[in-house]
């Protein structure tokens, strides 16, 4: 699996999803600066890690969606590459039209840093099949605009195309407004595009990924990742 | 030294009254006349007051601070760089400091705490490492007081914002309320940077006509007069102070961050110094001063934020993300394509020369022309007069009985302002990035692995004012203890600390008094315990209207750990296991929470700290951990024994079954607040009991873990459940409103 990280100014969780990245595939991921034009050839997944890019200024991942790589990132994604947005990279992903709908402030206006419980929907996607259906994992989240906001049309499609990969719930998988630190609709951590290569999702899987470290919840979805190009290969 | 310089026609004659405003005295002015031979100009003038105010020139406090032990075999550097550097081994140094942003937070919350975030960041990365944590010791007014709300939520803001942003973990600290800090908040922000021992840069600069740089953001007009500001107590106009606060642009920081650790990497640096307070002045003359360097410096190549700035405005501007570098002139093409490929600010704004002397140009114009010495290290010094408050009267236990039970004492406090969970403010830092954070927020330290590990370090901060204002220099002493105690309960080595000493108006001789006290007992502590001060920060003049906050000397305490899966922890493991506790208690009471929550008396000597005892159980616990006696560990502090019990019961879920010994009063013994004292947990008792005879460490078993309560012989059980919802009810319910 040759990975690619976007590394806008001011994202802050690159060497984080490196690492991640490296113990799951043994492989150094490429870093591709955000002024560059091209992904390095025989890339197979491009990942949008977290941050601050260009700081939040204006509106989380406005800016970056702009950057020059993104036209390249895009192009990728239409060719089908899988495309993995984490964090500032979910917002980034909604601001440069690869998935619907916005990231808003949370519903209590203050940053959080907690571990959250997600219920694994499908484990049916490349991005899930290190997973089973139903699944419950304990990851990070480290947000303060995490709040998943679509109109009602866009979420009717989101939930009845199975898109929702991912949604924050009790940790015995019950879904429950006060196991949803940021108000998100329908509690969605996570959802795939319509052609199901793009995912965007605010917890961090990349800081749960090492059992020395006490939690290996985040390491399925990368172990899926690679089993997937495996079997593609 | 007669040279003329040119009278720039709209500067203002310089009177008794431009004098006073820039904090200067009679005498001061006097000596700076004398030093020039002539009238300063206002360009010079403002120099003068930003070099000399108490901010930067520590004139107050030096001849007291020169006493600390700043020397250990690992200490590669103590005070008096950007921070202090301690060496870990496998070539790896840890660099850190922790320093004061009071003043500024107090007038404008969010920017004051996170510029004071971006300034401890700085001179941290400054020094060529990248910052792995931060801590925070924050210190309110009574929760009752009408600003304090606002202060508490814009100062966490303020802190998460920042370091969310720039991408270090925050990861631990403490947060107070008193309402003698109801006039003076404190913001004292820490971090702690990794740099290899073989790359530290200095701020010394060396070489003769070497090229000065400026690099990262514009000049603008934001912060002027920050440092002068901070130098001064709070009158009735504090709110109207609100311009010289700076304002912080995290995103700015991160990219400063990166293009420095490139260009040091590329071997580009000969000195480095970051503008903090009293910006372009202080870091050009401490280059210059600390190389025996002259500095000249012309304005006009100074990257400005808005057109027609002064040479006053620019000088004096303290605004953020900026650095001052001598570089190395063959490197100067390849340094400033990095800075440009960040897309941040890169001038050549002046040159080292032979002379001694900090001249400034600006429209071709000398505007200054001072020596660089006398402005730098050889500034006043002050030996103030100071007188030291008297011993305190003990407290007999027996006087000091509340007329309620133990379980009622137990829910007041736990539930208590001070002593309940500060959760609502940590979940607001994010302490999960970079991966490494083995123990986060809520424990004795913080436990941050190394790169890929196997080591790790232990960092925490602490200081227990109502102490140090009742006795200053056994307080100083118990600061010391306590950070060197929680860093060993982690399983750490305690390596070194930095110290943020907040006091009142040190004109005040009883004010001077307890910073020297506390000074006296840091000092004792850290030799008696091998934690030298590598670091620091001073900041005096907490007042409002007279009335001073209580003696703070935040101890900011860092430690090793081989081995970071082995790191203890404070939660209870399982059912059925002993619980004993190490160390000797005598149920103090004088200066307790006990006393202060319960009886409403603040009164009596505090506990005294034996730093031989602290040392012999503090290595007693720590060789428990590395050979995995025990199973849970956790220091006792504010609140006693039994708190440090529920402590554990609440982070575990798991009750306990309790028996005091009948010697000392119960209340005494669950409450008291007697030093050198930790709790542990083991499922064998007697390998434990062996060594601690042979060791002479008294140790005495408390009874068993279990089930869901906490119930004590005698007394009402509590469900640890319950004693949770206290816990964590308080803070998040005060700062919505409802109390």
């Amino acid at each position: 699996m040759k990975s690619a990280v976007v590394v806008f100014p001011g994202i802050n969780r690159e060497r984080d999803m490196a690492r991640a990245l490296r113990l799951a595939s043994g492989r150094e991921p490429a870093m591709v600066w955000h002024a560059d034009t091209a992904l390095p050839a025989g890339t197979d997944l491009v990942v949008i890690p977290g941050g601050f890019s260009y700081g939040d200024y204006l509106r989380c991942g406005a800016i970056a969606a702009r950057a020059p790589i993104m036209d390249a990132v895009r192009g990728f994604a239409a060719k089908g590459g899988l495309v993995l947005a984490i964090c500032n990279g979910f917002q980034i992903a909604c601001e440069a039209g690869l998935l619907p709908g916005v990231l808003m402030r949370n519903a209590q206006l203050r940053f959080i840093c907690r571990d959250v419980y997600l219920r694994v929907e499908r484990s049916d996607t490349p991005f899930t099949r290190g997973y089973n259906a139903g699944q419950v994992i304990r990851v990070p989240v480290a947000h303060g605009e995490g709040n998943y906001i679509a109109d009602g049309e866009t979420i009717a499609r989101l939930e009845s195309e199975g898109r929702v990969l991912f949604r924050y719930s009790s940790p015995d998988g019950m879904i429950d407004p006060n196991w949803n630190h940021n108000g998100a609709m329908n509690g969605i951590a996570g959802i795939i595009n319509e052609r199901g290569n793009v995912l965007g999702m605010m917890p961090h899987p990349e800081n749960h990924v090492e059992a020395s470290m006490g939690r290996t919840d985040g390491r399925g979805l990368f172990a899926g990742l690679l089993d997937h190009f495996k079997v593609a290969a | 030294m007669n040279q003329t310089l040119s009278v720039i026609p709209n500067e203002p004659a310089i009177t008794p009254e431009l004098i006073a405003q820039h904090g200067l005295t009679p005498e001061e002015y006097g000596r700076i006349v004398k030093l020039l031979d002539r009238t300063p100009s206002f360009t010079e003038l403002g120099i003068f007051s930003a070099m000399w105010n108490e901010h930067c020139s520590y004139k107050s406090s030096k001849v007291h601070l020169r006493t600390l032990p700043t020397e250990a075999p690992w200490v590669i550097q103590g005070p008096g760089e950007n921070a202090g550097v301690i060496d870990i081994g496998d070539g790896l140094a840890v660099v850190f400091k922790m320093e004061s942003h009071n003043h500024p937070s107090y007038i404008e919350p969010y920017q004051g705490a996170a510029t004071g975030v971006g300034g401890i960041l700085r001179d941290v990365f400054t020094m060529g490492a990248r910052p792995i944590a931060c801590l925070n010791a924050l210190s309110f007014g009574d929760p009752r007081h009408p600003k304090t709300r606002a202060l508490v939520a814009g100062v966490v803001a303020g802190i998460g914002g920042y370091g969310n942003s720039f991408g270090v973990p925050t990861v631990g600290g403490e947060v107070r309320f008193d309402r003698r800090y109801d006039g003076n908040c404190l913001v004292n922000a820490m971090a702690v940077g990794l740099a290899e021992t073989d790359k530290i840069f200095y701020a010394k600069a060396t070489g003769i006509g070497m090229p000065i740089v400026y690099l990262g953001s514009k000049t603008g007009r934001d912060g002027i007069h920050g440092a002068t500001m901070a130098s001064a107590e709070f009158g009735a106009d504090a709110e109207e102070k609100r311009p010289t606060v700076q304002v912080g642009d995290p995103f700015s920081e991160k990219l400063l961050l990166e293009a420095c650790l490139e260009i040091m990497a590329k071997g580009c640096v000969i000195a480095i110094q970051d503008m903090g307070a009293a910006g372009l002045t202080c870091s050009a003359v401490e280059m210059g001063a600390k190389g025996d360097l002259g500095v000249t410096l012309d304005l006009d190549k100074v990257p400005c934020r808005e057109t027609g700035m002064s040479a006053y405005e620019m000088m004096l501007s303290e605004s953020q993300e900026r650095m001052l570098m001598v570089l190395k002139p063959d490197k100067e093409k390849e340094a400033e394509a990095i800075f440009r490929k960040w897309g941040l600010d890169f001038a050549v704004v002046g040159e080292t020369t032979p002379s001694k002397r900090f001249v400034v140009r600006h429209g071709g114009a000398v505007v200054a022309d001072l020596p660089i010495k006398e402005l730098g290290d050889e500034a006043p010094v002050y030996r103030r007069p100071f007188t030291e408050r008297g011993k305190q009267a003990e407290i007999d236990p027996a006087s000091v009985k509340a007329p309620v039970g133990i379980a009622e004492v137990l829910e007041a406090l736990i539930g208590s302002p001070n002593l309940c969970s500060k959760r609502w403010v940590w979940e607001q830092y994010d302490h999960v990035i970079l991966g490494n954070t083995v123990q986060r927020p809520g424990g004795d330290a913080a436990v941050i692995r190394i790169n890929d590990g196997p080591k790790a370090l232990a960092l925490t901060a602490d200081v227990t004012p109502r102490y140090c204002e009742a006795d200053p220099f056994e307080g100083g002493k118990q600061a010391v203890a306590e950070a060197w105690r929680n860093l060993s309960v982690v399983g750490a080595k305690p390596l070194a600390l930095t110290d943020n000493l907040n006091f009142g108006n040190p004109e005040r001789p009883e004010i001077m008094g307890q910073f020297v006290g506390c000074v006296r007992g840091i000092g004792a502590a850290a030799r008696a315990l091998d934690f030298p001060v590598v670091s620091g920060n001073v900041s005096l003049y907490n007042e409002t209207n007279g009335r001073a906050i209580l003696p703070t000397p935040t101890i900011g305490g860092v430690g090793l750990i081989d081995e970071f899966t082995r790191s203890m922890t404070l939660a209870f493991k399982s059912e059925g296991e002993a619980i004993l506790v190490i160390g000797s208690t005598r149920g103090w009471l004088g200066q307790s929470l006990y006393l202060r929550e319960v009886c409403g008396r603040e009164e009596g000597a505090p506990p005294p700290v034996d730093l031989v005892a602290e040392r012999r159980h503090g290595d007693f616990v720590r060789s428990l951990i590395r050979d995995g006696l025990i199973t849970a560990a956790h220091d006792v502090s504010d609140g006693g024994l039994l708190v440090a019990l529920v402590e554990m019961a609440i982070a575990s879920g798991i009750g306990a079954v309790l028996e005091a010994p009948s010697e000392v009063p119960a209340h005494a013994f669950w409450f008291g607040e007697d030093q050198a004292r930790y709790v542990v947990t083991a499922r064998n008792v007697e390998p434990i009991m062996e060594r601690a005879k042979a060791a002479g460490v008294p140790v005495t078993p408390l009874g068993a873990t279990g089930g869901a309560l906490v119930s004590l012989s005698g007394e009402r059980p509590v469900r640890v459940a319950d004693l949770k919802q206290r816990f964590e009810a308080w803070l998040p319910a005060y700062m919505a409103g409802s109390h």
